[in-house]
């Protein structure tokens, strides 16, 4: 093989970057799960918790599609209940800081939640 | 040579075709008719012009809105936002400007929103269907699908349309409502407070008008012959803006 | 053949190191647009289209010309237009990549771009604009790559290359023709309500286009030491001659219909335009300067003479170019907004970070065109010796 020690020099420096993420976190417990606050007056939420903890997301892009396009703004939940379809009323009514429950997670994850560019009456960093 | 041209076209293809079809599958089931699409719902508002001059320099209506739905008072005057605000006469109806109307009459303030078009223009151009017609009559946005192109705003010819040039949220008067504000890059306009129309209520400008009792803005149901709306529209000839574009605007002016 | 992209003398480089760092200058202003918001730009409530909208309708002008030269090529089968092929090519991949990058440099919300294919929209202009120019794109990939890969490699090329060319004939008309539906269906801008614009945008393209082919080939022939031909580069000459002929009278027509029937509607934009309207007349010098450049360009390219001499062709076709970025680039969008639906006047100026941006955009669609024609340049070169 030619240049056998630039390929392996550059594997070597390609792996280490792409690793590199797992060497940062590995030691000093930036691993740790986040602790969510959850809502002091409310025992369970519309669904069960494995349920919005999986698909959350995909029910608040029903949701959206239901309210938004089709006025449709009663949610019929598996257990017979029925809420109305809002983000801000149904979800935030509960959950009522998102700082303090979504974006915990969110931030987790690295999943960027742009929800309270709109849905949070708060103005942006206050 | 001929193996791998067939891996890249079958790659292509394979990619390109996969979501638009499973997504236009998706929208085709789940197109369900709106409530209320039977009943012949038709909305439509009626501005008394004569009525509406009784207080000078009201603006109740406008303050409703804009205070109801977070829409924010912008310094710079190129990204101003509106949904309902007051326009000269002259520049609202220029066909009725005659040489002999006095400088007064032609500058005499005059409510100007989204009329609600039957035939909407910028419903015509939006590439994403992120405008588009009720059949209660209602021209809505959805600012979750909008990409900004403005392509809406270029197409209405009414100037009804305002878009986020920044974030607004910096920009809000007030104390925030529980309406969602919206974000930088979308275009946003009067709905005729769909959302409390479907709560049974009336627009925030109606009831702000209503609650000064100069009976200014007239709201209702075009399609029901028993509305107050629709006895006022039978029993008289209201001028509509810019009515030969074919447009079909349903929102009526008493001048 | 990519390989050839890398070798190169100092003025390569240095032309490659150069627009390299303008596409970053370019880039890191965006940046900024996508984190302030398109309120970085110029543009306004009652003018939301202006710099970037129109430099990628000029641009699609530019795109479709490439049809001048494969028409009479693979069609009529006129061989001077051989070496110009290629190049006529990678002029229109450049281009509608360009066109591509100003319409999602443009939008609000660029992370929302795949809603136009996801929610497909067949009523909205736009919807066939994405379809034509991506469409096209492909196309010219797929051309040039066949026809450039049989060239090199001495054989003729595959079997699918003609059809493909049928194709791209009238595929080339419509991109330019979509282009100006965008514009020409609004009742709401009587500016641009007009049957004539798509014939005026195709005029003004086959105009504009091969004069910036010729100013490229002279180019290619100087730096690259690669000629096209001196045939091939005067046909392309009288292709602009008469190209411009028929822009400047279809915009003749378009001022007898708007001045002579003196609706207030259409008058205005173009009293706008020209003269300035109420004291707003930012962009009246430029127009001037427009029909100036056009005169001189026709002047040069009509007489046989000027139009052969080599500096003489170099200036109408600068003059050409010139002229039509101006009436395209700067004019004709803006115009249509001015005055508003409700007869405001608001005037519209790209600033400077919009300009950085444009200039960013148009310095990668000048990477791509440098590393294709090197390209070019290396294997014709090749297969000279």
């Amino acid at each position: 093989m030619h240049d056998t020690g630039k390929v392996v020099l550059g594997l070597g420096l390609f792996a280490g970057l792409v690793t590199g993420p797992v060497w940062y976190g590995a030691g000093g417990g930036k691993g740790e799960p986040p602790v969510l606050e959850r809502p002091l007056d409310a025992k369970e939420c519309i669904e069960p918790t494995p349920f919005m903890r999986a698909r959350h997301m995909e029910m608040l892009d029903a949701w959206r599609e239901a309210v938004v396009r089709r006025d449709e703004r009663e949610y019929l939940a598996s257990n017979g209940q029925r809420h109305q379809i809002s983000l801000t009323g149904t979800c935030l009514g509960c959950h009522t800081d998102p700082a303090k429950f979504c974006d915990r997670c969110h931030q987790y994850a690295a999943v960027e939640a742009f929800c309270w560019d709109c849905h949070h009456r708060k103005r942006r960093g206050t | 040579m001929r193996r791998r041209l067939f891996l890249q076209v079958a790659g292509l293809g394979v990619a390109g075709a996969c979501v638009p079809i499973a997504r236009a599958l998706e929208r085709a089931s789940a197109a369900a008719p709106a409530p209320g699409a039977a009943t012949g719902k038709r909305w439509a508002m009626v501005i008394d012009e004569r009525k509406c001059l009784t207080r000078e320099g009201c603006t109740a209506c406008i303050e409703a809105c804009h205070r109801g739905h977070n829409v924010p008072a912008m310094k710079e005057p190129r990204h101003e936002i509106k949904w309902l605000w007051k326009e000269p006469f002259g520049n609202v109806f220029p066909e009725q400007v005659t040489p002999y109307l006095t400088a007064a009459a032609r500058e005499r303030p005059t409510l100007v929103l989204c009329n609600h078009c039957d035939n909407p223009p910028c419903v015509r151009v939006c590439p994403t269907e992120a405008t588009w017609r009720r059949p209660d009559g209602i021209v809505m946005m959805d600012e979750h699908r909008c990409i900004g192109c403005r392509y809406c705003i270029t197409g209405c010819p009414y100037g009804s349309r305002s878009f986020n040039w920044v974030d607004p949220r910096p920009h809000l008067v007030g104390e925030p409502t529980d309406y969602p504000t919206r974000t930088k890059g979308v275009v946003e306009k009067c709905t005729f407070c769909s959302e409390r129309l479907a709560a049974g209520k009336r627009p925030l400008c109606v009831e702000a008008c209503e609650g000064l009792s100069c009976g200014a803005l007239i709201f209702g149901d075009a399609g029901d012959p028993g509305s107050p709306v629709s006895a006022l529209l039978r029993e008289r000839a209201m001028a509509r803006r810019r009515p030969q574009l074919g447009t079909s605007p349903h929102v009526f002016y008493v001048l | 053949m990519l390989e050839k992209a890398l070798t190169g003398g100092r003025a390569y480089w240095a032309l490659i190191t150069l627009l390299v760092a303008l596409a970053l200058v370019g880039l890191v202003a965006y940046l900024e647009q996508l984190s302030v918001g398109l309120g970085v730009t110029g543009l306004s409530r009652d003018v939301p289209w202006g710099l970037y909208i129109s430099q990628f309708t000029f641009l699609v002008g530019v795109a479709a010309s490439a049809v001048m030269v494969v028409l009479p090529y693979y069609v009529h089968h006129y061989k001077a237009f051989g070496p110009m092929a290629i190049l006529g090519e990678f002029l229109a991949i450049a281009a509608v990549l360009m066109c591509l990058l100003f319409i999602v440099i443009d939008m609000g919300q660029p992370r929302r771009v795949m809603n136009v294919l996801l929610y497909p929209t067949p009523r909205s202009m736009i919807f066939w604009d994405m379809l034509v120019l991506n469409g096209y794109l492909l196309i010219n990939i797929a051309l040039s790559r066949a026809t450039f890969r049989a060239e090199s490699a001495g054989e003729p090329p595959p079997r699918w290359v003609k059809p493909l060319v049928y194709l791209s004939i009238p595929w080339a008309i419509s991109i330019h023709t979509v282009t100006a539906f965008l514009y020409a269906g609004l009742a709401a801008r009587p500016f641009w309500l007009t049957a004539i614009l798509a014939p005026r945008f195709l005029a003004s393209a086959f105009a504009s286009g091969p004069a910036l082919l010729i100013l490229l080939a002279l180019a290619v022939r100087r730096f690259g030491k690669l000629d096209p031909g001196d045939q091939a580069i005067a046909k392309l000459g009288e292709i602009v001659a008469y190209a411009m002929s028929v822009n400047l009278f279809f915009v003749a027509l378009e001022l007898f219909t708007a001045l002579y029937s003196d609706i207030p509607e259409h008058v205005e934009h173009f009293t706008y335009l020209y003269l300035g309207l109420h004291g707003h007349g930012v962009l009246a010098p430029w127009m001037w300067l427009s029909l100036g450049l056009a005169a001189l360009s026709l002047v040069l390219l009509l007489i046989p003479r000027a139009r052969r001499h080599p500096r003489l062709l170099v200036v109408a076709c600068l003059a050409v170019v010139g002229s039509l970025w101006i009436d395209k680039g700067l004019g004709m969008v803006v115009t249509g907004f001015v005055p508003s639906p409700l007869g405001h006047i608001t005037e519209y100026w790209p600033t400077g970070r919009e300009a950085v941006i444009t200039l960013g955009v148009y310095a990668f669609g000048g990477l791509v065109l440098t590393v294709l024609y090197r390209i070019a340049i290396g294997v014709r070169k090749e297969l000279a010796a």
